[in-house]
Order: structure tokens, then sequence, then C-alpha cells
């Protein structure tokens, strides 16, 4: 079936003219229609937009233009602005908000010829875990739909873990790409800060944020990180340094490779976790790499850390949502003060409410000291840390959740046990490193991650490791019951 | 009543000359219509991202290097956190703790000729506001957001100044500087140069500062003086009354010439700064810092050094005609014609005939209607006698409203000077026969009719006596003795 397909696969009935990017286009629309009203995966659907695209797509190849990309449909995460369509970011604040210009990442998959079936559902300005906290209701994960896919990119996930997309954009500020792909089975990477523009990417911790990818492989991230990484002169942030050539850097042998075992990801981890990791290794020891045992003694602190950074930040990058120039306004201001409060108060839900709480208490004066600049010296204390582990090692290995997908409603009454979640996955946030989610096994009949770090802009490494596993393995060719046929 | 010792700090808001915004490619010209200069990232689209303008940049580091400072090789980009409508992001980008520029100074000239040095703690990048304008719109607000983003150099001063007048003639002297710098068009009208002003009194002897206010928003040189003047009366008379002065925000209304609080410190915003992640450090190597100094041009106080040792004008003199570049270079470009030796009369005729035609008809020296040449023209008539001073004031009025040149005017209205002896001895002898009652009364004594015989010969000759030979010939006639 054309939905279980790699990209490679894909572009080589394209090529050949097997099929035009309409047809592919008109399949997983079709599956988007008879699907996504039990996923919920999508909030926003293109089919008119993107026939357009697939056609204009057509064209191109019917030109003689020929590349991987042109013509492969995908979903965008709802954070990304795409221009002319509504850009809500999982809020009633943005639920108005038609974009009027592309992100970096949209304009450069467009570009490459991709083409938008819609947008993903996602947690409310991306903050969330578990998807419970978008406007437009929760995501269900479709290995089973009491449970969450994960969140904050719950929406691009369970969409490409359902086959209704190739491949989906994604973005992780604390594990946003990686839990998700975990809990949905499937593969997502996350790049090294900078790596990709954050250039029309709605903003939620600016330090943290970083645009990636969902696919059912290594080999179709590669392809489509490809295409959207590389610096953007429109975010100072993005990095002016070569891209490599991600798929060539596939079939790179692993002999030597060293494998970092953190201490602190395995203890205390679930038998039946740990097993899975076990299997992993031992694939890797097969493969000829070698493990290495390493520590990052300030690990633990990645939590609290990361929830006085990232809700400074949003703090402030939600200001801008004020009810004057664009999005939710309510009704029959009485003042500035009533237009403030009330289009805020009803635009934003309460998770969003918690951390711009949060963040402007850490920011404020007589408070800043305690919280925020000793987070940012943890911060700095983790990043020296995992520096000094990568000296010794090529890549670090673990897992990527602790648990599999949790029930619908079990943690959001809880914040705290809602953001442990994130345990594994914050380090590489915080450290601005790239890390890479692939699918490992099962637990309960549900889906487990197996999570790679490597040091900045080790892409070509993590992907090529990742590739080599799947090679060996069959956990990322699984698809949840009623979705692979 | 005791002694009080007025203790003054200004942090100057100059609007810097780049054609885009700091932060964004919008462009900055003033006066367009509202909102026509606001791009995504000037209205805060969701998902936009500031670029930082290195035009702004240099023109900073130009500034640091023309006071003496420091040129920080890494500063900070911070966030000001507060909501208002006018601020679309709900933050203003602005360095806070680490400033790009740190400790330079300026020197200004006190009423009794004295220098003193004003310290400058600081100068940083920071973004303009928008505006909100409440006139014509009925029961509602608009916003224009052309100026949000526009670059802005704050210059923050060292309490040094002691009174209000030491205040304008620093605020004139860094007026003079940015925009001999080229950095600013120091337009104050438009808000381009603007100050505000923390004013504090303290009895003489003191060495504890007095609990300050802070007036914003000053537009022009008058406003800064006047204001200051306001503060420091009404904070005197509060303490003298035993009253003590709050900390506090204060606005000048320039109508009521009164200052009136705004908010209190503890009305104040928690702006909660911290570093804005979505721009890296400011660094700047010292590669960046000397090719910005190579750029600098000839600054007023080495201008006016010059002026004074090459051309022997006073500290005064020298100053004056340093005070802008345009003025120096007419100045320069008149004694190039006019010759050196005659430098002081070039300076005399710059800030006294010149000024005041251009006063007059509110022209800038770039638009005088008298070339350096022309006026190089005329005052070579002066050196040579051919007109006396007087009537080359009468000339020059006729160059400046007819455009002719010196010795057009003075060929076509005969207005040589009479410079034979004879000549003028004639006329006196004539003044002498038909005055005999003045002249026998001056022979008795009465030495102020000296003056009536100097007039009669002038009116006599319309003006165009040699004044000092008839002086002369004048004395030797009614002394009798010809």
């Amino acid at each position: 079936m054309l939905h279980n397909l790699s990209i490679g696969a894909l572009a080589d009935l394209l090529a050949t003219k097997k099929i035009s990017s309409v047809e592919l286009t008109r399949h997983f629309l079709a599956r988007i229609e008879a699907f996504n009203p039990k996923l919920n995966a999508l909030v926003t659907q293109t089919a008119e937009l993107a026939l357009q695209a697939a056609a204009a797509a057509d064209s191109r190849r019917a030109a003689g233009e020929d590349s991987l990309l042109l013509g492969i449909p995908l979903i965008h995460k709802d954070i990304f602005c795409t221009d002319g369509v509504r850009t809500s970011c999982g809020s009633r604040m943005l639920d108005n908000f038609i974009a009027p210009y592309d992100a970096t990442v949209v304009e450069r998959l467009k570009a490459a010829g991709t083409v938008m079936l819609g947008k993903a559902n996602m947690d409310e300005f991306a903050m969330g875990s578990s998807n419970e906290t978008s406007y437009y209701g929760p995501v269900k994960n479709p290995w089973d739909t009491s449970k969450v896919p994960g969140g904050s990119s719950g929406g691009s996930a369970a969409a490409t873990a359902a086959r209704l997309t190739p491949v989906a954009t994604g973005t992780d500020t604390g594990g946003s790409i990686r839990q998700p792909a975990a809990l949905t089975g499937i593969t997502g990477i996350k790049p090294t800060y900078g790596r990709v523009s954050r250039y029309g990417m709605i903003a939620f911790a600016s330090s943290l944020d970083q645009a990636g990818v969902f696919a059912r492989s290594a080999e179709d991230a590669a392809i489509v990180l490809q295409a959207m990484a590389g610096f953007d002169p429109k975010d100072s942030t993005s990095v002016d340094a070569p891209v490599p050539d991600y798929g060539a850097a596939l079939d790179l042998p692993l002999a030597g490779l060293k494998i970092g075992l953190l201490k602190e990801f395995f203890e205390g981890l679930e038998g039946r976790n740990t097993a899975l990791i076990e299997e992993a290794l031992r694939v890797y020891r097969a493969l000829g790499a070698k493990t290495v045992d390493v520590s990052l003694p300030h690990l633990p602190l990645s939590v609290p850390t990361y929830y006085v950074v990232a809700p400074a930040e949003c703090s402030s990058n939600l200001s801008r949502f004020d009810g004057v120039r664009y999005g939710y306004r309510c009704e029959q201001p009485k003042d500035l003060m009533d237009l403030y409060q009330r289009s805020r108060g009803e635009g934003f839900g309460a998770e969003v409410k918690r951390r711009i709480m949060t963040g402007t208490y850490v920011l404020s004066a007589g408070y800043f000291d305690a919280y925020y600049l000793k987070a940012q010296k943890v911060r700095q204390l983790i990043t020296d840390e995992f520096r000094s582990a990568f000296a010794k090692v090529d890549l670090l290995l673990g897992p990527t959740t602790p648990t599999p997908a949790f029930a619908i409603g079990a943690k959001i009454d809880d914040p705290v046990t809602m953001y442990l979640n994130d345990i594994y996955t914050i380090g590489a946030n915080l450290a601005g490193l790239p890390g890479l989610s692939m699918p490992c096994g099962f637990i309960d009949g549900l889906p487990m991650g197996l999570q790679l770090i490597g040091p900045h802009f080790s892409e070509d490494r993590i992907l090529g490791a990742a590739h080599r596993f799947q090679q060996q393995t069959d956990w990322h060719n699984c698809a949840p019951r009623g979705y692979d046929s | 009543m005791s002694d009080w010792e007025v203790v003054i700090g200004l942090e100057i808001h100059a609007q810097l000359a780049t054609k885009s915004k700091i932060f964004s490619a919008a462009a900055t010209a003033y006066g367009a219509a509202p909102n026509t200069q606001a791009c995504l990232v000037d209205l805060a689209y969701p998902g936009v991202l500031p670029v930082l303008n290195a035009e702004a940049v240099r023109m900073a580091v130009k500034f640091g290097l023309s006071i003496g400072a420091t040129v920080a090789p890494r500063s900070i980009f911070a966030r000001k956190n507060y909501f208002y409508p006018d601020l679309p992001k709900g933050y203003q980008i602005s360095q806070f703790e680490e400033p790009v520029v740190k400790r330079g100074s300026l020197a200004i000239v006190l009423d009794d000729g004295s220098v003193k040095r004003v310290g400058i703690t600081r100068a940083h990048l920071e973004e303009d506001a928008g505006k909100s304008l409440h006139e014509g719109l009925a029961n509602a607000s608009g916003i224009d957001l052309n100026r949000a983003g526009t670059p802005l150099l704050e210059i923050v001063s060292e309490p040094d100044m002691r009174s209000a007048k030491e205040a304008v003639a620093y605020m004139k002297k860094v007026h003079t500087l940015v925009r001999y710098l080229e950095i600013c068009d120091g337009n104050m009208q438009e808000g381009s140069f603007r100050c505000d002003a923390n004013v504090s009194v303290r009895p003489r002897g003191r060495e504890k500062f007095g609990t300050r206010a802070e007036i914003k928003n000053l537009n022009s040189f008058r406003f800064v003086e006047k204001a200051i003047q306001y503060e420091v009366a009404r904070q005197i008379e509060l303490l003298e009354s035993g009253g003590t002065v709050v900390q506090e925000t204060r606005l000048y209304d320039s109508d009521k010439h009164e200052t009136r609080s705004m908010r209190s410190k503890e009305e104040a915003n928690d702006y909660r700064y911290f570093p804005d992640p979505d721009l890296l450090p400011l660094e700047i190597d010292a590669d960046f810092i000397e090719a910005v100094r190579a750029t600098l041009p000839e600054l007023p106080d080495e201008k006016a050094g010059r002026f004074a040792a090459q051309f022997g004008l006073s500290p005064y003199d020298a100053g004056v005609l340093s005070t802008s570049r345009e003025l120096g270079a007419y100045f320069e470009a008149l004694v190039g014609a006019a010759g050196a030796p005659q430098a002081k009369l070039a300076a005399n005729w710059v800030m006294g005939e010149l000024s005041s035609a251009l006063n007059r008809d509110n022209l800038e020296i770039t638009a005088s209607r008298v070339s350096p040449l022309a006026l190089a023209g005329l005052l070579a008539r002066v050196v040579d006698s051919t007109i006396s001073g007087k009537i080359a004031k009468d000339v020059f009025e006729q160059m400046w409203s007819g455009g002719s040149a010196a010795d057009v005017i003075i060929a076509a209205k005969g207005l040589e000077q009479i410079t034979d002896s004879g000549a003028i001895e004639s006329v006196i002898d004539a003044v002498m026969a038909a005055n005999p009652k003045q002249l026998a009364d001056f022979r008795a004594g009465k030495d102020k009719l000296f003056d009536f015989f100097v007039g009669q010969v002038m009116k006599s000759t319309q003006g165009k006596a040699n004044p000092a030979q008839l002086n002369e010939l004048l004395k030797r006639k009614l002394g009798g003795s010809s």
C-alpha cells in the first residue's frame, strides 16, 4: 500500500510515472478523511491547496525536474506559519489567525516540492506532553485511542504513525518531537539548536525551540531534514555552518562507535524498559559499537531547570498576544486593561496561563536571582557535563520516556507528574544537542522509544546510527492495527 | 534659607540615522502615513524574529569612540517587559546590564569660561516604541507603529551637572557631537533628540545625593532649562517647608511651565529584564573598532582647538564656529578666500551679520544666500579701506537680498570710501564754516562737540569718509592748527 512506502519508494513511483503526485495526494487526503475524525490529528485540512501543489509538482516533474521530495505529501505542525492558511498554535488565541507569510521551514519544504495536506493538532503553544492542552481537543494515539499520543507535537506524530502522511514537521522544546515519536512508534529527530531556522515558528521558549521531523524511518527523516536545515539570515540564532549530506551518512559503518550509557538514564528505569534498551544494545554491539558508562551528575536537575527557563521565556514571548493587532479579542472591552485581561484570560488555556504566571514570577524583582539566574547556571553545568561526556563517547543512548503512552486524562490535573514524562528528553534541549527517538519494542502492546543524543551538529552520525539499527530490526515497520492495510 | 546644591544627570535619546529599523528592514523615514512603515517584525506577528542592524552598531561605536569611552567587546540585548498598545511585542529590546558603550566623557564650557568634564556612564542601543493617537478618534485610540523599532542610542550621563545651564550646555554638546558624527539628525521637533532629566538637590557640602525626580521626554533646550529650574525650585521649597522629595517620574507641561507627578517609585513597573534569547550577544572585535575609528570626522573640540591655534581666535569664537561641521566648513572656506590674517574679521562676520541674516530668514548655513567666496569679496573691500565697516553692513544686506557681488554694489552705488585727505579736508572746512557757534564752543572747551563734527562730515559724505583719516584731520583742524 502507498501509505506504507518510504519517501524513496514513493519518489521512484513518481519519477517513473507509475503514479502522479495528485494521485498520491488524493490517497492521503482520503485516509485523513477516513481516520482523522477518530484521531483528531489535524486541525486544518488543506485539500484544495494540496491538490494544486500536487499538480504543480507533477508539472515540475513533467518538465524534467527530479528530486526526492518533489510531490511528496506532508503535514505541518500548526506552530509553523503558513501563508494564507490558519495557523492556530492549538490555541483559541489564534483560532482566527491566518498567517500572512510562510515560516522558513515551510518555505524550504515548499520549494523542495512537498505538498501540504493540512496542519497538525498540538498542545496549546506547544505547552504540554500529551496533546491534551489543545483548544481543539486531545489527539488520540492510533495504537490505542484511549491513550495520549504524547506532546506537544501529538498531531504530527499520530498522523505519521497512522499513515495519514509519509512525514510531518514538529518542534521540540523539551521533548516535543522525541516523546510523541516514542509513544506512537515512529522516528523523530530534534536537530541541534540553530540547525533549522525558527523564523515563522511561533515561539514558546526561544532558547530551546527547535524544528524537526517525524517519519517512519531515519532514512525518510534524513531526506526531510536535509531540505529544512541550514542558515537563515532571518533567524540570528540559526548557525551558518554547512549542512552535511545526511543521505550519504546513513550507511557509514558503526564499527568502533562508542555509545555512552548514562547512569542517570538507567537509575530507577522500569525493568521492561531496561530490557528493551539492552536488546537494542545487543544489536549495536553486533554492528561493532562499544558501550561506555558515563555520568552527568546534574542531569536530574533538567526538569526543574527547564520549568524555570521555558516559562520565563514563554511569559515574555506570549505578551504579543494582547488582543490589539490580531488573534482573539474579547467582546466589548471597557478599557485597555479590560481588553488585555479578558482577551488573554479567555484566549489562553489553563496550562499556558500556568506557565506565563510561573515565568512572570521567576523573572520578577527579588526572585530573578534565585530562580532564573540559578537555572541558567545549572543549564550551563548540564551543557558542560554533556560536553565532557562527548569527549569520551560518540553518542549517548537511553530511553526516550519512562513509560509507554498513558491514558487520556490520567495526568492532566497533575502538572508535576506530567512534566516528569520529559525527564529523559529535556537535557538535550537545555544543552542544544540533537536527539532522535525511534521505536525499539513494546510494553503492554504500546510502542516504546529508544533515544540517541549526539554532540552539536552530529545529526549525520545520529541518523546513520538509527538507520543501521533499523536495517537490523523491524520495530519501525510495525503499524498500529487498522492503519497499515 | 540654606545653601542648596543642584545635582542633574541626563538620559539623552538620540534616534540613529539608519535607513532601516534596528531589528527589521522597514524604513525609518519620518512623517509617513500611519502604519505604512511597519513590517511583520515591527507589528510583532507570531513567529517573526529580530535581526540586528549592523549600521546601528557602527553608529553606536562611532559615538563611543568620540567620547573616549570603552566599546564593549561583548554586549547583551535584553527584554524590558511591559504591556502597552504602542509596544507590540509586549517588551522593548534594549541593552540593560551590558551596554555597548561604557565610561566616556565630554567637556563643556561654563559661563566663567572654565571647562568642565561631564562623565558619560554608558550609551546603549535600543528600539523605540510606536505612538498612540488620541486626537480625532471618537471614543477610541489609534496606534501608529511607524516609529516602533526605530533605533535609539540612549546616552546616560553621570550626575555631574550642577545647574540647568550646565545641563543645557551638556545637551547641546551631545547634540553637536551626534550631528558631527552624522549618526542623528538632531531634529528635536520630530523627537529625534530628546532627554529625561534626573534632578535632585542637597545642602551644599553634603556628599549624599538627595532624592531625585525624573522628568520625562524633554524635547527642546529651552524646556530642559525651564523644567529643571521649576523642579529645583519645587524641591527646595518642599524641603525648606519641612517636606520630603519622593522618588518619582514627572512630566513637564510646557504650557504651564511646571512639572507634574506621573508615577511614584511604588507604582513603577517591574520590567523583568532578561537576555533576549532571539539575539546573540553583540560581539565587536578590535578590527571593527579600528575601521570605525578611521571614519571619525574631526570632532567639535578638535576643530575648536585647531581654529584657536591656527587662526588666533578666542576659545569662545572657536567654540561657536565649530558647533556644526557645516558652520566650520563655511568659516574655513571664507578664511581660505579672505586670507588667514583676516580670520578674526571673518569670524566676526560669520557670527555677526551672517548668523543674524540666517536666523532672520530661518536658513541653515548650507543655504546661505551669500557664499563664502562672495563674503570674502566684501571683506577684501573693508580690508583695503574701499568701504568702511558700517557701509560694508549695508552692502552685505544688498548682497543677501540681491545676490550681486560686493564690488558691483559698491561701484553701482558709489560707495567707495573717501580716502583723499584733500577731499576730506575741504568737507571739514565747509562744515566748520557753516557751524561757527559750535566751533567756538568746542575751542572754549566743550570736547563733546567733536562727535558733532564727525557726524556732520559723515552726513555730507554719505558716510564714505575714511573714519580714521577723518578723526586725524578733524583733530588737527578743530585745534586750529591748519
